[in-house]
């Protein structure tokens, strides 16, 4: 599988040590260490909350640490600034790249340190010639006069890596960098990797799919909750062990106790598919019941919700409710037969943070309070006291600008803006993302509540603990299709993680 | 959904500050002291501004324009601008100058404009709301367009001989100085405040205009309500025209040329966002008797026009940047 590495690890050359990193209520990173070795990669495993973009974050410049030492050939350095970063010779390459779409790859390359004539003007020809070196070194047969947008997202990646070579980079962050890629263009990276390695650079590899780390990591490192729970060489470690590592924990009491008896199927979905999205999406899902969907970030969890909620169409396939089929063409439509959606991006789809949290919270539930389209404050004002106490949310006025409340309390006016139109199935898209424990609880409390009152609930999660504690059933996705169902009783953290990133096709290679 | 677990959590009281508090502190009611202070100024800057012929006359500097105003501060606080409804005007104009020449009557040349104008705003609706083209685009189209089959059917001709029962709408008075335009703004003032203010469409509007994805999300018909919107404003643009006919008895085809413009600046001085999402129907009020008086007192004391548009453009400027540098100078004390 791998020759072992250097028999005594030399000195690394980027060291983290003890790095804590607070945002207000919430410690991302309590005290972990990071090592990454020249010409060697280190890949970072983690679940989503674990901390690793707080950690890429911190090396590129973006966020100061609380406490902590970075260290670069054994010197203290500290990262003030992403410039500082870059100075340092610290580069990422993001899942999609941040990179100038209007502008060509040659000045892409050099954008902030292009070679410059004795006037002071870009040297466009020296820029050129250096840009076509850099990418025949990798192998890319790009022009380097190309502008980036015509380019596909696998090029682009190598225009990235061009960028890391070119800035001289002794560490490169890769961020999931095989998400947006095909099976082909995922081999060509793997090389890529290779050839960075030899070029003598450290590199941290930022992945889910445990076939890809077995394959091109020497070291790991994983996160959870924020801490350091393991790290060590690749290949004295089996996926199985890894996979223990990354979600190892009792997920058992810290969640409401299960409904009891299950209602009536309300929710009938069968064959939904969409052209690139989703397809052969089948389940049903009964009153009281909450039915969870896993899956890594893009498997298309997302996108299938929004298709049951009108926001986009499917192909083709039938949706029910009641045992009448519908087929709703907007949001309107869908919420008129009783499916909410509770989206994963509160700031942008889920809130109006800029009005009130009674404004917010009648939203939806306009036609029920107004008279004859006159709206009536009194009744507004009643409901949403009502649904924002059931959820103990937290505001000084109803009348303050959700805006104004912390992200738990944001969501719960998002929850309590659903609920109020008395829906029959209601979708909850990562509810208790980047919020404290304190509202996550009451959230999961409150989810269980409206289930056993015969609410069927639907909930996307990444987080293990939260989809094993709280569905009755668990649904998997992978690259858009439906790869396993489990019920709660016989699933454990390892069965979802496997089935989530398909290691199996790891166990067959 | 009975039997839930009631919370004992402390009562949250429905508003965080009185109403009182929230008037004094609003844009509007600040709008309202410099409206109070301007007409001072032209007390004592003129002798003949307090004669009631004159401030009678004065108001057809604003009225047949704040009418278009409310419709297009339903449109910015949407999110959207609608630049064509000078054009609008001018196509409505000329629209109800070729009816007169086939002998329509007064009734009939209401009918008309209100339907040329109702479909002008239904064009822009559509390529706006369902196409989901860029309004400012869409309107600068619309505004060539519009005014260039004005210019088409008309060329360097006029329509008049429109009949002496049209007169009224631009001419007439209802009772001793009060004209019949002034009583047509109050009472679309009034529809409009009813209309953005305490019903449900204008929620809506205002959460199109916040975020309208996440008003797409809660179930507003997005596309419908911005339609309606454009429709509304073609038609508030035909009733200007049929003021502003009536009150020349003539169409040329370079009728209102501007007028886009100084409406813009209307509703922005009236405390609406030009980005969308808030502002009041009560300001944009405020703001058309502003620049009413400012234009009559500066022709008062024989200012030049251009010195006039001179003074609106600087206004303008001065009442987008003022509460952005509020704003930065609140941020940095805060931080």
């Amino acid at each position: 599988m791998h020759t072992p590495s250097v028999s005594t690890p030399p000195s690394p050359v980027l060291l983290l040590d003890g790095i804590v990193k607070d945002f207000p209520g919430v410690r991302a990173l309590s005290s972990v260490s990071l090592k990454l070795y020249a010409g060697e990669v280190t890949a970072l495993v983690g679940e989503n909350g674990a901390g690793k973009s707080t950690i890429v974050k911190i090396l590129t410049g973006i966020y100061q640490p609380n406490q902590g030492h970075i260290k670069i050939d054994g010197q203290e350095v500290t990262l003030s600034t992403p410039k500082e970063a870059a100075r340092l010779g610290i580069t990422a390459i993001h899942q999609e790249t941040v990179l100038f779409d209007e502008l060509s790859v040659a000045e892409n390359i050099f954008i902030g340190h292009s070679p410059r004539t004795r006037l002071g003007l870009i040297d466009w020809r020296k820029m050129n010639n250096d840009a076509l070196n850099l990418l025949e070194r990798i192998g890319a047969t790009i022009k380097p006069t190309a502008l980036l947008r015509d380019l596909g997202i696998a090029n682009k990646h190598l225009v990235a890596i061009a960028r890391a070579l070119s800035i001289e980079a002794r560490v490169v962050i890769m961020d999931e960098p095989t998400a947006a890629l095909s099976h082909k263009e995922i081999e060509e990276l793997y090389i890529l990797v290779n050839q960075l390695k030899a070029d003598g650079k450290a590199i941290l590899f930022i992945s889910h799919k445990f076939d890809e780390i077995f394959r091109i990591a020497d070291h790991y490192t994983v996160f959870r909750d924020g801490e350091l729970v393991g790290d060590g060489s690749i290949n004295k470690i089996e996926p199985t062990e890894l996979v223990r590592l990354m979600v190892g924990r009792s997920v058992e009491g810290v969640f409401p106790p299960r409904t009891e008896k299950l209602g009536k199927p309300i929710l009938q979905v069968q064959h939904y598919s969409h052209p690139t999205e989703f397809s052969d999406i089948s389940f049903s899902l009964r009153r009281g019941e909450i039915l969870g969907f896993y899956g890594l970030v893009g498997a298309g969890r997302s996108e299938f919700m929004q298709a049951l909620f009108g926001i986009t169409r499917p192909s083709s396939g039938t949706l029910s409710i009641n045992g009448h089929p519908i087929s709703p063409k907007c949001p309107a439509d869908a919420i008129a037969h009783g499916i909410v959606y509770v989206p994963e991006d509160r700031g942008k789809q889920g809130a109006i943070t800029a009005l009130s949290i009674v404004d917010n919270v009648a939203l939806p539930s306009l036609q029920t309070t107004s008279n004859k389209g006159f709206v009536r404050m009194a009744s507004e004002f009643a409901l949403a006291r009502e649904y924002t106490q059931r959820l103990e949310l937290k505001a000084a006025a109803l009348d303050q600008p959700v805006g104004e409340l912390s992200g738990g309390n944001q969501q719960k006016v998002v929850i309590a803006k659903w609920l109020a139109t008395q829906p029959a199935v209601i979708i909850l898209d990562e509810p208790t993302k980047g919020i404290d424990i304190g509202s996550k609880a009451a959230v999961h409390a409150f989810m269980r509540e409206l289930a056993s009152q015969g609410l069927a609930v639907i909930m996307v999660s990444s987080e293990i603990p939260e989809i094993i504690g709280m569905s009755d059933r668990i649904l998997v996705m992978r690259e858009g299709r439906q790869v396993a169902e489990y019920e709660r009783e016989d699933v454990t953290p390892e069965t979802l993680v496997s089935a989530a990133a398909g290691i199996e096709k790891y166990s067959a290679a | 959904m009975s039997g839930l677990t009631s919370n004992n959590a402390s009562v949250m009281p429905d508003r965080l500050r009185g109403q009182l508090f929230r008037i004094i502190a609003s844009w509007e009611f600040l709008l309202l002291g410099v409206a109070i202070l301007i007409f001072l100024f032209n007390v004592q800057a003129s002798p003949y501004f307090l004669d009631p012929w004159n401030l009678s006359d004065a108001t057809y500097n604003f009225t047949e324009k704040a009418m278009i105003a409310f419709a297009m501060a339903l449109v910015i606080i949407s999110g959207e601008i609608d630049l064509s409804v000078a054009s609008i005007i001018a196509l409505v104009s000329t629209c109800m100058g070729f009816a007169v020449q086939l002998g329509f009557d007064t009734p009939m040349l209401i009918g008309v404009a209100i339907i040329v104008g109702a479909a002008c705003g239904a064009f822009n609706g559509f390529l706006v709301a369902i196409m989901g083209l860029p309004s400012i685009v869409v309107t600068i189209g619309t505004l060539s367009l519009f005014r260039g089959i004005a210019y088409i059917v008309l060329g360097d001709q006029a329509y008049s001989g429109y009949p002496k029962s049209f007169a009224y709408f631009g001419q007439g008075y209802v009772w001793w100085v009060i004209t019949v335009e002034m009583v047509l703004f109050t009472v679309v003032a009034l529809l409009f405040f009813l209309l953005l203010h305490l019903t449900s469409f204008g929620r809506s509007v205002k959460a199109i205009g916040n975020n309208p994805t996440a008003a797409l999300f809660a179930g507003i018909r997005v596309p419908r309500v911005k339609f309606i919107l454009f429709v509304l404003t073609g038609i508030m643009s035909a009733i200007a025209a049929i003021c502003l006919t009536s009150r020349l008895g003539s169409t040329r085809p370079s009728i209102a040329v501007g007028w886009e413009l100084e409406i813009v600046t209307m509703v922005v001085l009236g405390g609406v966002n030009i980005l969308g999402g808030s502002g009041t129907i009560f300001g944009v009020f405020i703001a058309a008797l502003v620049m009413g008086m400012v234009t009559f007192g500066l022709g008062l004391l024989n200012v030049p026009g251009i010195v006039m548009s001179i003074f609106i453009g600087l206004l303008l400027i001065t009442v987008i940047a003022l509460p952005i540098i509020i704003q930065r100078t609140r941020q940095r004390v805060a931080s």
